[in-house]
């Protein structure tokens, strides 16, 4: 299948929109955040910066989680689109891991009283950037297009593999990390307003991660598209 | 039935063979294990921290480490003469390469571990009259699951123009977990506590050993059939 | 099942790509025993490509090889078992010596009593003397004698070659087409690769011509060599 220039361009305006929708919505929480919702009394105004850096912690996994998919279903069905979605997918993720790992020293300086800390949540996400910045130099490392898109599907699909033992190994440590307040057996314990400004946060975190993931496919299927025409 | 396995001992045997004859990479190996110790044993303070407790975590970096420059060599050697070209036209499956490539590894890499652990015991003046046996099966248990994901990434590498540093950048974030079970394994090991307190990191480790086995071995025919 | 009525060799449709460069595309092929098909071309026509899609080396896109009605797949290593490969690669190992590379080679194949296989392919090539040598320690000639009996010790139905000929000097060029046409090539269905018609003129019952991943000419080997070389020519520059 020959990457078609107009749907790239198409992609592109649709990704676009989408991100700048999600960013109003992100920019919603922001004010939700530091206005109108309840401030934590153990942690003050600095555990404000959970409501970016909690949902952006879940877009990292959520975009592990979907490279790994989408290199299974290359290997199994051999479409090029899914290593197209793949390559975008760990890319938006190493974003959203980049943004976990300034926010999270910057929440937890006045806290903890020290710019990094080896707890859990932090180390976890540390390890998906190192996973996802290996995904991309053993890309760059491969020229040819139909072998670089099969070693990095046996990568990506390894590392979808690897994340739950991260888990575990990071969770054996006890870490500083808030124990989880709101995915807890019983219910959640957040006071409901804090609950409701949170839960629009993962929404607004996931809309962006779709965002820009469709952004990126689409400028991905323009460059093919381009290359195709020089070649 | 046992006709897959006869193959794969023969594919192991083949790469054993050939690097006991120039035993570069074995030297390599052991040489690095010894350094990394000495070295470690020269980057701390041994009044401000007890040996006690960062013996375990010396132990097993140096362990991963020597792990990795012992691997690489796995599919240089394939690289002369194209010879991995014979492995791939044989009437031989690609799971049954990758268990011989995979026991060639497995033996070599225990090999190396067999002389940094006595240099270990000897530079660190660790007591391992009652830890020996659970050591030596958690070293088996952790070897096991570093090997699988090393020999499936040293055949990805390969190919790439800077494989000897390529393979530790992929493989470091994978030998992470096995190595913090095998921590905790071992730092209660050294201080003499129960068994049953050891059983849940050793069965951590077999169960990353099953995971990462079967994947590799699953995905091994997508890394080498072009 | 393989089938005695079936070519030793076909092949239907193959096209093997490259992102969005296709290598070949819908090449045919059928070979019967005996037949040898040198196989022409300029640089980056695809013949490479084509061999080692014969050989199960790649997967094609499209298109399938059938040996002896035999499906080849990846999937399925028995179907590899009838294909001998030489390439100018010698595929040895450096570090073993010779009886030792031909012993894995038979293990690999599955032959009975392995190490006495490979003394018989070993000394069959004249290379008796030199068992406990290794690959590094032999002339280019010698090695490519080893490579050979490498390649045949399972006595495979169907061999493919790919350029055989490159880096030989005349004498051993000589040698080696001499050695293929009295040990090698009887009664196998054979394609060779080649960079000028001269090289295996006389080993050849066919000649294709690839060019751009494609057939230009596909014929019998006619009597002339000086009339095809004209032709063969032509074609390249067009």
């Amino acid at each position: 299948m020959n990457p078609d220039p107009d749907r790239a361009q198409a992609l592109i305006r649709r990704g676009w929109r989408i991100t700048l929708v999600s960013l109003l919505a992100v920019a919603t929480v922001m004010v939700l955040a530091l206005r109108f919702t309840p401030t934590e009394i153990r942690q003050g105004l600095a555990q404000k910066i959970f409501y970016i850096h909690a949902p952006s912690a879940w877009c990292a996994f959520l975009a592990v989680g979907l490279t790994g998919m989408a290199s299974i279903l290359y290997l199994w069905l051999g479409d090029q689109h899914f290593d197209r979605f793949a390559a975008a997918s760990a890319e938006v993720g190493t974003v959203f891991c980049a943004v976990v790992l300034t926010t999270g020293p910057i929440w937890g300086k006045p806290i903890w009283g020290a710019w990094w800390t080896w707890d859990a949540r932090l180390s976890l996400t540390l390890f998906l950037f190192f996973l996802l910045l290996g995904y991309h130099v053993l890309r760059s490392a491969i020229r040819v297009p139909t072998e670089r898109a099969r070693l990095s599907a046996v990568v990506g699909i390894m590392a979808m593999v690897l994340v739950p033992f991260i888990h575990l190994s990071v969770y054996l440590f006890r870490g500083l990390h808030p124990t989880p307040i709101v995915l807890k057996p019983s219910a959640p314990s957040l006071d409901p307003e804090m609950l409701r400004t949170l839960l629009f946060s993962f929404a607004a975190f996931t809309l962006l991660y779709v965002g820009l993931v469709t952004l990126t496919y689409g400028i991905r299927l323009a460059q093919d598209a381009g290359e195709r025409s020089h070649a | 039935m046992l006709e897959p396995l006869r193959l794969a001992l023969a594919i192991a045997a083949k790469d054993l063979r050939a690097e006991m004859r120039s035993r570069t990479s074995f030297l390599s190996a052991a040489m690095f294990a010894a350094l990394l110790l000495v070295v470690f044993n020269f980057a701390r303070d041994p009044t401000a921290v007890a040996t006690i407790d960062l013996a375990p975590g010396i132990l097993w970096v140096t362990v991963a480490f020597a792990a990795v420059v012992a691997m690489n060599r796995g599919f240089a050697v394939e690289r002369e003469n194209h010879a991995f070209d014979g492995l791939l036209l044989a009437p031989v499956s690609r799971e049954v390469l990758f268990l011989g490539k995979y026991l060639a590894n497995l033996t070599f890499v225990l090999l190396v571990e067999t002389i940094a652990l006595p240099l270990f015991v000897l530079f660190f003046n660790v007591d391992l009259s009652h830890a020996l046996p659970g050591l030596l099966v958690t070293l088996l248990l952790a070897t096991a699951g570093l090997v699988s994901v090393g020999t499936l990434f040293s055949a990805i590498v390969v190919r790439t123009r800077f494989a000897e540093l390529m393979l530790p950048v992929l493989l470091l974030p994978f030998m992470v977990p096995p190595l913090v079970f095998a921590v905790q394994v071992t730092m209660r090991l050294l201080t003499n506590r129960a068994l049953s307190e050891v059983a849940g990191g050793l069965r951590l480790l077999v169960l990353y050993d099953v995971a990462f086995i079967t994947v590799s071995l699953l995905l091994f025919s997508a890394v080498v059939d072009e | 099942m393989p089938s005695a009525d079936r070519p030793a060799l076909e092949a239907v449709g193959l096209e093997r790509a490259y992102g969005s460069v296709r290598a070949i595309s819908g090449v045919d092929l059928t070979l019967g025993a005996g037949e040898v098909l040198m196989v022409l071309g300029p640089n980056g026509a695809g013949k490479t490509t084509l061999l080692r899609v014969l050989a199960g080396l790649l997967r094609p896109s499209a298109g399938e090889v059938r040996i002896a009605g035999q499906l080849l797949r990846a999937s399925e290593p028995e179907s590899r078992r009838p294909i001998g490969f030489l390439s100018h690669h010698s595929l040895l190992y450096d570090d073993l010596t010779l009886l030792e590379n031909l012993t894995f080679a038979a293990r690999l194949y599955g032959l009975a009593q392995p190490e006495q296989k490979a003394r018989e392919a070993l000394a069959a090539f004249g290379l008796a003397a030199r068992l406990r040598d290794q690959p590094r320690d032999l002339s280019r000639g010698l090695e490519q004698r080893a490579a050979i009996a490498r390649a045949l010790i399972h006595d495979p139905a169907v061999l493919l070659l790919d350029e055989p000929f490159t880096g030989l000097d005349t004498n051993s060029a000589e040698l080696l087409r001499t050695l293929l046409r009295e040990r090698c090539l009887g009664g196998r269905a054979v394609v060779l690769v080649t960079h000028h018609p001269s090289e295996a003129w006389d080993l050849a019952t066919r000649v294709g011509v690839l060019r751009a991943g494609q057939w230009a000419l596909r014929e019998n080997r006619a009597a002339s060599l000086e009339q095809f070389v004209t032709r063969y020519q032509e074609l390249a520059r067009a």
